[in-house]
This record gives structure tokens, sequence and C-alpha cells, in this order.
């Protein structure tokens, strides 16, 4: 049993992450929509990942804790999908290929089971990467 | 008794569609019921009114906490911050009307910024492969009327456009497809099965950011050099490629829709252009257009605005003070926070915070970070400065321009909550107290100049 392998990562929009960010990105529905990795369930398989586990994605640039489910939209083996938003931006290449566009979708992550992390509140996420995290809960 | 408003336009994403119902309180406050318009539409309208909203600016304190301020001290607080920037930036404007569009031009001309929008981070690369390549399209109307293939490339409207098939594209019956689906070929290029892949007649699953060599090797069968495509491109066997190839070619009218598929992955810019090249050797043997998806409401009305008022669609660099200029890569908001070249940032009708890459977020958030959105953003968590404005196409009407770039009349649904302002009031009162500001200091600079102090000679001196 393989635990880690490279797979190529993209970010895009999904009808859930839809309704959901109109609720607001601190709703219960935006967390379930976006904090979640979909992947094929041949490379759950193989890297043994279980549904509805946390694991740990790692890229170039930062990583990020997720619930790994299998792809409600079917995606080949080797790939897998983040929808748009706090958590898959965690792990985005900021390079643009001189365009402006970032590296949103077709870049290489290792994923890792990882039961025993919690997947994170986007606004911890946020306020401590930009400094304003404290660790009594209260971020402003 | 409750009023019902026909025809109303839903501000969430660029099918624009106005033709939704919706139902409001008879006090007029709070909507009620929202018929027609697709899941996302409807939660949008329905949480407009649905939970309690921060109605006046909040401003950062020392001790990290917000305090709630008066429109008036948010005004002078961002025309004070833009004075004092070296190199101000104002980003957003997805959720805006073109009115507020026009104000923020005239704002940071007089501030000497730098304009953006969301497309500078999804469709930009189409608008650069338009400048290069041209741009062959049509209006969704002439969609739903004429066209019998339908062409998704990285697009998967399902999720990101719901009604862009039942409206304009598949379903819908039209002049001269009075069956409707029955008359249409879909063809879907994803590399995952999509939702919109399950209604495709073809699905030709692309391996990831082989785009370009799929699209190029539909050009070859164009040319006549079949022969040479060896059995297997982009994950697609060549017999695939021939039989989809005869159904472009056999089109009385085909439509390209394309979207992030192509200007997220690798390529960008030129995935867009040799798609374009595809529909112009096709337009030698049928008839076809292409067609940008743009996302979100009003995100093609900012690339209009400004082009009629500088001549660039976004990335618009007025630092210059006399001149503007663009140049994606150079004046793009993640390449200049990259290189951490802003030393203000203003999000407007959008929330950077949550949808740029962390990195970008950590440069731009090291200065002044204002936000102005009606929403509690992520955006608005973070910033030094929340003003909070009425929400357009909700509750402040105004022009916006769908995905087909026809401009559409948006009307007011309820009214803001009492006191607060629309975007446009606020960029139009943060530009006057800025040019307040900037006679004051070029008076204090020349005290014994006798001349009157024209606005235009002190402009970014
Ligand atoms: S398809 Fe887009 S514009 Fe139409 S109702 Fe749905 S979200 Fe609104």
């Amino acid at each position: 049993m393989i635990s880690q392998r490279t797979l190529t990562m993209i970010t895009h929009r999904s009808i859930e992450e839809g309704i959901a960010m109109e609720k607001g990105k601190q709703s219960r529905e935006y967390f379930d929509a976006c904090s979640v990795i979909e992947m094929n369930d041949l490379d759950m398989l193989r890297m043994g990942i279980e549904e509805d586990s946390p694991v740990r994605v790692v890229s170039e640039c930062g990583e990020v804790v997720v619930t790994a489910i299998i792809g409600i939209q079917e995606l080949p083996p080797g790939m897998c999908h983040i929808r748009q938003g706090v958590w898959a931006n965690q792990i985005v290449p900021i390079r643009t290929q001189s365009t402006g566009v970032p590296q949103y979708s077709g870049f290489p992550v290792t994923v890792t089971p990882a039961p025993e992390l919690q997947v994170r509140s986007a606004r911890d996420l946020i306020c401590e990467s930009v400094g304003m995290w404290r660790e009594d809960g209260e971020n402003s | 008794m409750v009023k019902i408003l026909e025809g109303i336009g839903c501000p969430y994403c660029g099918c624009s569609c106005d033709d939704v119902r919706v139902v409001v309180s008879d006090d007029g406050k709070k909507i009620l019921e929202v018929e027609n318009a697709c899941a996302i539409g409807t939660e949008i309208f329905l949480q407009a009114t649905n939970h309690e909203r921060i109605t006046r600016p909040r401003l950062r304190q020392p001790d990290g906490s917000f305090s709630e301020i008066s429109y008036e001290e948010a005004i002078d607080f961002a025309a004070k911050a833009i004075l004092n920037a070296k190199k101000p930036l104002m980003y957003g404007f997805g959720s805006t009307t073109c009115e507020a569009q026009r104000a923020a031009a005239q704002l940071m001309e007089i501030g000497c910024g730098i304009l953006d929008n969301c497309a500078s981070i999804c469709h930009g690369p189409s608008l650069m492969a338009f400048f290069d390549n041209g741009h062959p399209t049509c209006t969704l109307g002439e969609v739903k009327n004429r066209a019998d293939v339908i062409l998704y490339w990285g697009a998967n409207p399902v999720h990101a456009h719901p009604r862009h098939m039942s409206r304009y594209a598949i379903y819908p019956l039209g002049f001269f497809k009075g069956n409707g689906f029955t008359e249409r070929t879909v063809i879907v290029v994803d590399p995952r099965k999509t939702d919109t892949a399950g209604v495709a007649d073809y699905h030709l699953q692309i391996k990831q950011g082989h785009d370009y060599d799929l699209l190029n090797a539909f050009r070859m069968v164009l040319y006549g050099y079949e022969s040479d495509i060896p059995e297997m491109v982009a994950g697609i066997p060549k017999q695939s490629i021939l039989e989809v190839s005869k159904i472009l070619k056999g089109a009385k009218f085909g439509v390209c829709f394309f979207g992030m598929g192509l200007t997220h992955t690798d390529g960008r810019n030129h995935n867009v252009d040799i798609a374009i090249s595809l529909m112009r050797d096709l337009n030698a043997v049928s008839k076809w257009s292409i067609m940008a998806m743009r996302g979100h409401f009003n995100i093609a009305g900012p690339n209009r605005v400004w082009c009629w008022t500088y001549g660039f669609p976004y990335c618009v660099d007025l630092t210059k003070g006399d001149y503007a200029h663009m140049n994606p890569g150079e004046t793009s908001t993640i390449d200049l926070a990259s290189r951490d070249e802003i030393d203000l940032f203003i999000n407007i009708g959008t929330d950077a915070a949550a949808h740029f890459p962390i990195d970008a977020v950590k440069k731009l958030k090291k200065h002044t970070w204002i936000t102005i959105d009606p929403n509690v953003s992520m955006a608005a968590e973070i910033a030094d400065l929340h003003i909070p404005v009425g929400i357009s196409g909700v509750e402040v009407p105004g022009i916006v321009y769908r995905m087909d770039n026809v401009p559409i009349q948006y009307r007011k649904v309820i009214d803001m909550p009492e006191g607060m302002l629309s975007d446009e009031e606020v960029l139009t009162g943060i530009a006057n107290r800025l040019e307040e500001l900037i006679l004051e200091k070029a008076k204090i600079c020349s005290p014994d100049s006798s001349e009157p102090i024209s606005l235009e000679s002190v402009i970014c001196t």
C-alpha cells in the first residue's frame, strides 16, 4: 500500500460552493462544501485513505488539511479536486506565467492520510496566515 | 399586500437571468419568495434580507477589534489612505454596477493608483487572446435561436452557470430550433466526468493541461493533415477526434463556450488563442462563434467601462498620472502582490482574501487593507476598514453586462437598510474628499501662489 503519491490538483467551482458562499463564508454549509478534497476511489484505496477522513495535502507552496471524499463528479486516477475557496487557496501556487492568473489548476500535490489532524475553519486559516490569529479563539 | 416583482435580474452569475419573479413583504423590507432563479440565484435573494446586516462602517482598533464609525469618517480615512499611498490598488467589482465602476475609475485617476477587476484571475487570459487573435462572437439570443452544435470546453455550466443550458444553449425552443435539445449536438471537453459531461452527446475526457494539443489536432484535421495525427492526442483516441471534427465541420451554427479549464491551467491565454484560431478555420467551412463563460454577475462590466474610459479592460495602471497603461504580469494584482509593490489595497465587490492564493493575501495584508462590500466576507474580516454598502442588483439598481456583453438594466427589489450608501455613493464621496485634500496640500506647499490651483496641475505630483 502506497500512502503517498503525487496527484494533479485542480480547483473549480461547484453548485454546493455557490449556494454555501451566499450563506456566508463562516457558515457550516461553506465549511462542508469547500473543506473537502474529491479523489478517485481507486487512488484512495491505493493510498490507504478512508472516506470522510482528514488528509494532509501539500503543494510546492503550502499545505492544508481537508476531508477526503470520493469525487462527486468522477475524477480520473491521478487527479484530485478541491472546490475553489479558502482551503484550496492555501496550496494554490502564486505563479502566473505573466498573465495575472495564478496556477489554480494543474499543479502537483501529495496527499497523505492524517487522521490525527483537524480540518480548520476558514476564518482561522486566513486570520492565522495574516497574523491575526489568537489562541483564545477570539480572532478578530 | 405582498408586492410581486416580475422581470428582475439575478445578481449572481454571468448568465444575468432577467426573468426572475420576486415576492416582497408588504412593508417592502423582506424578500419572501423567489421564482425562476436557480438554487444559487434563489439563495442570493433570500439571504439579502435573511440575516443581521452590518449597516455602518467599522474601523480596526489598536487592540484588534472593530469599532463602528460614520460614513463620513470612513470616507475621510479612505481618502487619506489613498493620498498617502505610493501605489494604491483597487480590485474586484464582480458585484458592482457599471455606475460604481465608472466612479472607481474617476477615483483612481485622481488617486493615481491601479484599477483591476476579477478578470485578472479568471478570464484575463481570454481578453489577452482576444487582443492577439480577434474574437468571433455572438449574443446568447443568437445561440438560443440558431445554434445546432454546442461545444463546452473546460466549462461546467451545471455547477457554475446553472441556467445556461436551459435558458440559452441547449434546451430552449429557439426561432430556428423549435424542437430545442433534440436539434442540438452537445460536445463537452473536460478531464472530469462533470455533470455537464453527463448530458453531452460526446464527452472528450482530455488529459489535464493538454488542451492546446487537442485544439491543434482539430486544426490539423481541418488542414488535411489527419494522417499525421498520432493514435492518441491528449488522452483522446484519433478516431474520436476525427468523429468530432466531422460534427464541428458540419455545424450550421456552432458555438464554443470555454471556461476556467483553459485559462487557469498551463498555457493560459495561448489555449484561448488556439481555440479562436480553430474557430477561424471552422468558419471557412461552416459558421462558428466563441464565448467566454464569464463567471460572476457583472464581471464583464468593468472591462467595458474601462475600455471606453482608457482603452484597457483590466490591470489599468494610472500611477503615471497623465496616461494609462496595461501589462498583465506587471500591472496585474497577483503579480503586484507577489512583488510586494502595493501599499494600499482596496477590495470592492469581491472577496480577495478567500479567492487569492494565500501568499498573495499575506503580502497585501502587510499594508492597509480596505474592504467595500455588503457582506462580512473574509476580506471584510481581515480589513483595517470595512465599508458596508447596498447589494447591487437587489438594493442598488444599475447597468450590468451579461457574459455576451449585452448590457442589462437591473432594477431595485428592496430598499437598503436605513442610512446606508451604495458603492457608487461611497466611491464618489472618497473622490470628492480626495480632491479637497489634494488641493489643501497644494495650497500649503505654495502659500504665495496668486493663481487658483487646478486639480489637474497637482495630481500625482
Ligand atoms: S443561472 Fe446565474 S444568473 Fe441565472 S438564476 Fe442562476 S445564478 Fe442567477
